[in-house]
């Protein structure tokens, strides 16, 4: 019998592993990957609550939340676009300017 | 029985597709191994019984962001990464400090958390009976319409924006 827990858990554990890649990894479009982990991972657990509390809040909320993950995609892609064109580099520690 | 069965076999797919999106020094292949841990999440979306967040799931992720991933590859030219450049170095031991901190703090509270609430309305006769695309379809006509178009409205202001991050000023 898988519970609400499992799903919890499965999605607790992309959760890490997205973390992981977010703080570890210096090129920032894998950072943008493991972002996209972390947005499925919570939408896992949303869908896991809505079905097991019999509510259709959280699928409706999942449904916002992919929209907006396309969108902050389109936009953290340009900006990684624009900035890879000044700089040609896609390592997040060699993209110091404001600190200089 | 047989969805205990395959909720493991596909949590163990997307677990691993996941490790190796993080850990792997080809930005191609982390964009593949993403393609292989969305379809993993979709499949588990089929198993909580909301096939049509499945197929937003493998239209939208699959079919768009991973595209474009792919393309943003292709045009920076980015090639396979050294070993020992693609990590924070530095950083290593506090994230792997954290990570566990996280790890061992939020999943003993999930293994012992209960539900204790009262269900909601759309038990699983109801949906079966009704069918969860209809439903979730009249909800967001109805009741969120309102967050319907202010999330339109953004995306139409993410276009915009990708579009003028990316021209080339002459």
């Amino acid at each position: 019998m898988i519970t609400v827990n499992h799903y919890l858990l499965l999605s607790f554990i992309i959760f890490s592993i997205g973390v992981t890649g977010v703080l570890l990894r210096r090129n920032i479009l894998i950072v943008l990957m493991s972002l996209e982990l972390i947005f499925n991972s919570v939408n896992i657990s949303l869908v896991a609550f809505s079905y097991y509390l019999h509510s259709m809040t959280g699928m409706v909320l999942v449904v916002f939340t992919i929209t907006i993950a396309a969108a902050e995609v389109g936009v953290g892609l340009a900006i990684l676009v624009a900035v890879y064109r000044l700089r040609r580099t896609v390592y997040v520690d060699e993209l110091n300017t404001l600190k200089h | 029985m047989i969805e205990t069965f395959f909720f493991y076999v596909f949590s163990v797919i997307a677990v691993i597709s996941a490790l190796m999106v993080v850990f792997n020094r080809d930005p191609v292949k982390s964009a593949v191994s993403l393609v292989l841990c969305f379809l993993q999440v979709a499949a588990i979306y089929v198993l909580l019984r909301s096939p049509f967040l499945a197929a937003v799931q493998v239209f939208v992720y699959v079919g768009a962001v991973v595209v474009l991933f792919l393309f943003v590859v292709m045009v920076l030219e980015l090639k396979k990464e050294r070993l020992g450049e693609y990590l924070h170095v530095r950083q290593k031991p506090l994230v792997v400090i954290l990570v566990l901190v996280l790890f061992v703090g939020l999943g003993s509270l999930i293994l012992k958390g209960r539900i204790i609430v009262p269900k909601g309305l759309y038990s699983e006769s109801f949906i079966l009976k009704e069918g969860v695309t209809e439903t979730l379809g009249k909800l967001l006509f109805t009741k969120y319409i309102f967050p319907f178009e202010v999330v339109s409205l953004l995306l139409l202001v993410a276009l915009i924006g990708a579009i003028l991050l990316t021209f080339k000023k002459e």
